[in-house]
Order: structure tokens, then sequence, then C-alpha cells
């Protein structure tokens, strides 16, 4: 499941070429002339429209599920590889340093798990410029919500692995290791990472779903991708005018989501039962 | 940033100037139904009264989604709460309760007849009607008129009404409002005087034809100088009119009751016909809508259209929509477009862009023919001055890319070229608008960019054209009403170069051309309301063969009102129903 979603998103081009229509081209011809809603029943669900059309435009809603699958998982996959890499990196460094680097690294961790994420991003991405290194639309904005997400997300990883770190670094491979005269860089990385890996694996797997709902939310409250690329937030927080004419317009991409993040929390537990010999 | 369609009924979107505007009888598109006049039909309260009655009696239930900004009339720029003053606050002037454009007239009210203009047009001689008094029983003399308007002029304590009459009647004295006068009856305003109680005069310091416009503002109603609290004065404000506040609980409930001392012979525009006037505020627009269609509710007071859920019930019931209304409130929506970013310093690249634009789209971004008539050009059809003029055939509803490939290869960017899009980010309209000319215009090559900003900041935002410049604003949708029906309170403010301000700006467009200046001059020297209109209307034909502006819609309210009511009537001066002409059949 996990890996046609992301087939899905890779061939978002091709398919939308194959079943759909360009994300941006208008159907007001699919649409009720007085109410802006979809003519056809359940949405305008159609041969010709897999998924229906949205309100107002007429949008094609497979090629918009389809390419916003793209944007989810660019956003959730980029924040968790954020996360993971400030996580493991300063995890391991609170856990095997100790002392003051310890005390600095948790306190900040501390800090970022009790920071209002959600108003720290909107004043973000209000006072952001136009055009971010050259970039402009909405490739700033992708970046902004990957920085945003896997800014916030570190602290959680960080704390696993910090842990796992603090009740290795006594263990006797690592003391033998030590006591060969094996550095302190060779011990983190060639005695301690490999046995760090089980764990950031699943945690990184169990990091997409919420990731996912993150950008869902900041692209609900729009401060996601700029229209017209699509995304499911933005999707669901257009829906919501129309939500007592066109309910199918709020469930395609509600499903999108839930499918999307059950299919990763299901093969993240998968995992954690293969690689964690314990919990079996 | 969360989505609603309601946006808040308020002038004061659009800035200092805001709305409150008028609205049009038969424009094309509103499909207006007039038989037997009289009957409840769609559109019927725009083309005629509804359910003409003298029954006296009953209590008028109106609801509203919001408060009004203040009940004190120097204070209140919402244009529900302007409609809602011709209960209790009568000035000088004020229009009739008639539909079509005889309601755009005005009409004595307090005076008893239109004003002896002398002076070459300067002055100004006003009779006010005798037997006049205030709720409290107190008689109403000219110096409570001119107590009135100097009450304008303390904008440090009264802050938030129109600022008319402050403007014209300053003329240099510096006067601070008459809280802080130092003539001991505070009398001190020089340009108005009162010889008698029955009298009142103003001396202008230049003709000026909207004059009379001004004084049929709430801003100009009396207020007896002993009973002013100041500040507080809108928590319990006198009425002149029919109507009295009993009790006012801010976000709750205004009650209004008959106003014992107002006489029936002194008022020849109210008929007064209930006893009781409840407005209930909610905050759940969709329940509003429930009760309006369920008939507890008579009149949602905000009168700028029901939600979505109400109007696909309302449009797919005949029975339902004969009873509303759906006519244009005085509103234009228009993208604007820079002359001052580059590449719109060429009027080609801007003509491209009125040729590429699909108005079919436009217009169902902003919510499809129920919510707008498509523009042709920058009057709106209820003002004086209006005409047909469509230099770009944008009634057709369709984009003419051959045309617009024409005139980008003119400009030299044959090609198409970026540009930016500003839209409020808390106008969802405005940001589908956005959506639609950008689909569109990608078919000749012009890639826009939609920047969304923060809609609250839009004064200092496209407002500052320093911002503009520096964020590569070329396009910017944007939305206008004026406050009184005549051109020059609509047009001028949107193309006059010397209006271009550094911070809340509304010539979006920076155009500062000496013609166009001259005849707005010419306009405001007329002494004839109709040669002031046909200035204007050169001056809008000049902008639109400038390609300034691309007109989007004339926005649309469906409105809904209860078949109970009598007397209805669309008032085209505010662009709502008058409440102060209804009265119950039931009389409940």
């Amino acid at each position: 499941m996990v890996l046609l979603l992301i087939l899905v998103a890779i061939l978002a081009p091709v398919l939308t070429s194959l079943f759909g229509h360009p994300t941006d081209e208008l159907h007001t011809d699919q649409l009720d002339p007085n109410l802006g809603t979809p003519k056809g029943a359940l949405g305008g669900i159609s041969g010709n429209f897999l998924l229906g059309v949205d309100p107002v435009f007429g949008h094609d809603i497979f090629s918009r599920i389809v390419y916003g699958a793209q944007i989810s998982l660019i956003v959730a996959f980029g924040a968790a590889m954020l996360a993971v890499i400030i996580g493991v990196l300063l995890g391991m460094a609170a856990g095997f340093l100790g002392g003051w680097v310890d005390t600095a690294i948790s306190r900040t961790m501390d800090v970022l798990l009790a920071f209002p994420q959600l108003l720290f991003s909107i004043a973000l991405v209000s006072v952001m410029p136009d055009k971010v290194f050259g970039f402009s639309g909405s490739s700033p904005r992708i970046f902004v919500l990957i920085f945003v997400i896997g800014f916030f997300g570190w602290p959680y990883i960080g704390r696993i692995v910090r842990g796992q770190t603090l009740s290795m670094r006594e263990r006797e491979f690592v003391e033998a290791a030590r006591s060969l005269g094996a550095g302190r860089i060779y011990i983190l990385l060639k005695e301690l990472l490999p046995n760090l890996i089980a764990p950031i694996l699943v945690y990184t797997t169990l990091m997409i779903p919420t990731n996912i709902l993150n950008e869902a939310a900041l692209s609900f409250l729009g401060v996601g991708v700029r229209p017209p690329t699509p995304s499911w937030g933005q999707m669901l927080s257009d829906a919501v005018t129309y939500f007592t004419i066109d309910p199918m317009y709020m469930v395609i991409p509600g499903l999108a989501i839930f499918i999307t993040v059950l299919s990763f929390n299901l093969f993240g537990d998968g995992l954690r039962d293969a690689l964690d010999p314990k919990g079996n | 940033m969360i989505i609603r369609n309601r946006a808040l009924a308020a002038v004061a979107v659009v800035g200092a100037v805001a709305l409150t505007a008028s609205a049009c009888g038969g424009s094309k598109g509103t499909g207006s139904s007039s038989d037997a006049a009289g009957k409840s039909s769609f559109n019927a309260a725009v083309t005629s009264i509804v359910n003409p009655s003298t029954k006296k009696g009953g209590t008028l239930q109106f609801w509203a989604n919001q408060d009004v900004d203040s009940l004190d009339p120097t204070r209140s720029y919402y244009a529900f709460a302007w409609d809602l003053q011709r209960l209790y606050a009568r000035t000088l002037l004020t229009y009739p309760s008639q539909p079509g454009t005889a309601g755009l007239q005005l009409t004595p009210d307090l005076a008893s007849a239109m004003p002896t203009i002398s002076n070459g047009g300067k002055t100004y001689t006003f009779k006010l009607r005798s037997g006049l008094k205030f709720s409290d029983g107190a008689a109403l003399t000219s110096k409570d008129v001119k107590y009135g308007i100097e009450r304008d002029f303390a904008q440090d304590v009264l802050p938030g009404g129109p600022v008319y009459l402050q403007q014209i009647l300053d003329e240099g004295q510096k006067y601070p409002g008459p809280y802080k006068d130092t003539d001991p009856n505070k009398m001190g305003l020089k340009s108005v005087q009162t010889p008698d109680p029955q009298t009142i005069v103003f001396n202008l310091a230049a003709p000026n034809s909207d004059f009379e416009y001004y004084l049929a503002m709430g801003a100009s109603t009396p207020v007896e100088q002993a009973k002013d609290t100041g500040a507080n004065y809108q928590k319990a404000p006198l009425a002149t009119g029919p109507y009295m506040i009993q009790s006012y609980t801010p976000n709750q409930a205004i009650k209004f009751v008959r106003n014992p001392n107002w006489d029936q012979s002194t008022d020849p525009v109210r008929k007064a016909l209930p006893d009781a006037i409840n407005v209930t505020i909610t905050t759940n627009a969709d329940d509003l809508d429930s009760r309006l269609l369920a008939g507890t509710a008579d009149l949602d007071i905000g009168q700028v259209g029901v939600q979505t859920a109400a109007q696909a019930k309302i449009l797919t019931n005949p029975q339902l929509k004969a009873n509303t209304d759906d006519a244009p409130n005085g509103f234009i929506r228009y993208i604007a477009m820079d002359t001052k970013v580059a590449p719109f310093n060429n009027v080609h690249c801007r003509k491209a862009v009125e040729y590429a634009a699909n108005p079919t789209d436009l217009q169902t971004a902003r919510g499809g023919p129920t919510a707008g008539a498509i523009a042709t050009n920058m009057l709106p059809p209820n003002i004086l001055g209006h005409d047909n003029y469509d230099p770009y055939g944008l009634a057709a509803g369709k984009a003419q890319v051959d045309k617009a490939k024409q005139e980008l290869a003119l400009c030299g960017q044959p090609n198409g070229f970026s540009t930016t899009i500003a839209a409020r980010n808390n106008k969802p309209k405005e940001v589908k608008t956005a959506e639609a000319l950008q689909a569109s215009l990608k078919a000749v090559g012009i890639n826009l960019t939609i920047d969304q900003y923060d809609g609250a900041q839009s004064s200092s935002v496209i407002g500052a054209p320093s911002v503009v410049h520096k964020k590569g604003y070329g396009l910017m949708v944007f939305g206008w009403g004026a406050d009184y029906p005549t051109a020059s309170g609509f047009l001028s403010m949107l193309v006059d170069g010397r209006q271009i301000l550094a911070d809340g700006n509304n010539n979006l467009s920076e155009i500062n051309d000496p013609q166009i200046n001259s005849l707005i001059d010419k306009a405001a020297a007329e002494t004839d309301p109709k040669a002031a209109a046909a200035d204007y209307t050169q001056i809008n034909h000049m902008v639109m063969d400038q390609a300034l502006y691309l007109p989007v819609v004339y926005d649309q309210a469906l409105n809904y009102r209860n078949p109970r009511l009598t007397n209805v009537v669309f008032l085209q001066a505010l662009g709502m129903i008058d409440f102060a002409s209804l009265g119950t059949s039931d009389g409940k």
C-alpha cells in the first residue's frame, strides 16, 4: 500500500494524462451555473472525471488528489529526513557526551516541544518574502513546510536517540572499544549508530503519517502551498463552504489523507515488529 | 483565515471612503420580473413596492450575524447600520422609500424643502420643519443640527464615521470639535450659521455638487448638546425618528420601540408601521438562514446574501425564490493593473490582459451570476454616468486569445511574461478570482504567481505603492463601493492622479493622467449633476481605453425576505431593503 502510494505520487503526471485532466484546467460546463457545484451525482463522478470535479471551477479532483499526494509525500519525507538528521545528531551528542551538553540539548528539546508550532508557522509564512533564494511560487512554501514540520519534529526522535545512547554507552562493547583506544567519533559512528538504526527507522516511518497530517493542517489554515498547486488540506478547507450541498468534495481528500496515514502507520508497526525481536 | 462566504457587511472593508452604495434596478442578468406590482416575486422589491400596506402593529424580527459598528450615527460606517439609522436618526435630507432610480433622488426630511442655493453654488440655506422634537421631548432647532455636524470634527473622541462634512466645512479653520470648542455655547464652527431656530446656512469654499449627499448621511443627524455624552453617546443615542432605542446589549440584541415624541405630520418619508423592532445578533449564519426560511426571522439585516446551503435551497425552489431579491448592491469587483510595475507601464500589455481574461470564469470565481453580473466598465449601473461601454468585448464572456496575442506583440512581449497577482487571504472569492485569471492568462503565455497577503493589512500592502513596487504586484484584486450614489464619489478616488497616497492608496493603477485629472476638476465644478455625470462617462471611457482596471462583476447579493413583510422596497442608495418602510401583514 505504501509502495502504491509512493508510485502514485511519482507517476502523477502519467496518471493524470492517462485518466484525468490537467489540475488547473477549468471545466465549468460540469457545474450547475447557479450554484457553482457539480451537476452530476456524487460530486460529478463520471467516466471522464473519476473522482468528480470541484465546485466553482470544475477542476478534476482525481488529478488534484494525485498531485496532492506528491506534495504531501514530499513534505512528509522531507520533514522526516530533516527531523531525523537533527534528532540523531543532537540526540547522540546529548546522550554520549552528557554533562552541560546534555543539559543544553535536553532543555532545548523541552522548549521546542512546548513551542506553539501552528502559530509559529502561520507567523513565519506571513512574513516570508515572495522570493527566497531565487525561488518563487509554491517551491519556497514547500521548503518552509518541510522546515517548520521537521524543525519541530526532531525533539521527539532526539529524545529516543538520547535515551538509547545513554543506555548503551556504558555497555561492554562500548567499553571494549574505548579500552582498545577508539576515538569518540569512531565509537559514535561504528559502535553506537548501527545499534540505533532499528529504532530510528521505525520512528521515522511512524513520523511520516504525523507529518502528512501536519501538512494538511497547515494547508487547511491557508499557510501551505499556494493555489493553484493542489494539496489535500487546501481542498478540505475549500470543501467546508460546500459541505452541505457537495459533501463528496470533502469526503475524497479526507479519504486520501485517511488511507495514507493508516497505511504508513500499519507499515511502521509492521516494521517495528520485524526489527524488534523482543516485541514478538 | 477561516473560510467564510459572508464577508463583513462593512464599508470599513474598503478603507476610509468605503461603501454603502447603491444598487441598480433592472440591470441585465438580474432577470427582474415586475408583473402585477406589489406581488411577491423574485426581485419584485427592486422594481416595485412588495405587499403595499398601511396596516400598523406587530414586531419586526430582524436578525444579523454581526453587531453594528456603532449606534452613534457619527461613528458608524457599516452599510446596514446606516440603514438602521433610518429608524431613529433623521437628517436634513434623505433618500425616499422608493424602488428604482426614484430612490436615489434626495428628498427633504428634517428640512421643510430642498435648500436654497445661492452665492454661485457656495451657500446652502435650509428651513427646518416646525414641531420637530427629540425623543426626550426637547424641541429640535437648527443649533442641534449644527451641533450634530460639529461632532463629526471630534475624530479624537468619535472616530469611525464618514468625514466628508469635516473635510468640506473646515475651510482652514482647524475646528477641533465641540469638546475642545472655545466658544461658550459650543457653536464655534464658522462655516455653519444658525440665524434663527428654524434656519441653518452652510457656506462652502467652493461649489460641490455632492454636498447634499453628505447631508443625507446619518453623521449629520442633530444631537442635543445637553444630552451628548461623547464617546458614550453610542450606548443610548436620542432618537429623532419614529423609533427609539429601548435597550442595546452589544453583540446580542437591539430593541426599538415607538418614539412618543415623533409626529407623523412632520415626516413624509417614514410610515412607522410596526410597534417594535427587535434586532437579534447571532454568530451562526447558517442558523440565521434556517430561521429566515422557517419564517421566524423577518430579514437578515446584514443584507450580504444567504449562505451557500440556503442559496441551494432557494434557487431550486420557485416558491422560496419568489421571496428573494438579487440586485446589484453598488459594489464593483476588479483587478487593478499597476502602471508603475513593468510590463504594465505599456498599455498594450494591459490590453493583453483585458483580452486574455475569461469574464465568465472570473464571474464563476465570484460565485456565478447570482453573485454578480459581468462588469464591462468601472461605473456600476446605478450611478449616474454609467453606460454599457465595453471596448474589450467583456460582455461576450469569452477569452479572446488572438487579440491578446496581437497586443502582446505590440507590447514587445510576444511570448508573454511573468508577474505577481495580489489577493487578500481573508477573501476566498478574491483568491479564486486570481486563480481564474491565472488559468486564462496562461493560454497566452502570461504566467501569474498568486500572492495571498494578510487582508486586514490591505491599506499598508497594496495601499502602499512602495510596498507594491517592492513586491512586484502587477495585478491586484480588489473591490469598491461608494458611500453615496454619484460618479464623483465612486470613481475619482480610483483614478485621480493627485490621490496617490503613500499609505491607504486607492488609486491602485497609479495613473496620473492630466486629462483625467482636469476632467475630474471640471466635473466637481459643475452645478448640474447631469453635466457632472457626462464628464464621468468620459472619464470612465478614458480609464477603460487605457486598460487601467479589468472590471470583474457588479456585486449582487441574494437576500430572503419573510413573506409576511409589507411595504418591502429595495433602496438603491443603500443597496439593500429599506428597513424604515417595513410592516407586518399579520400584526404580530
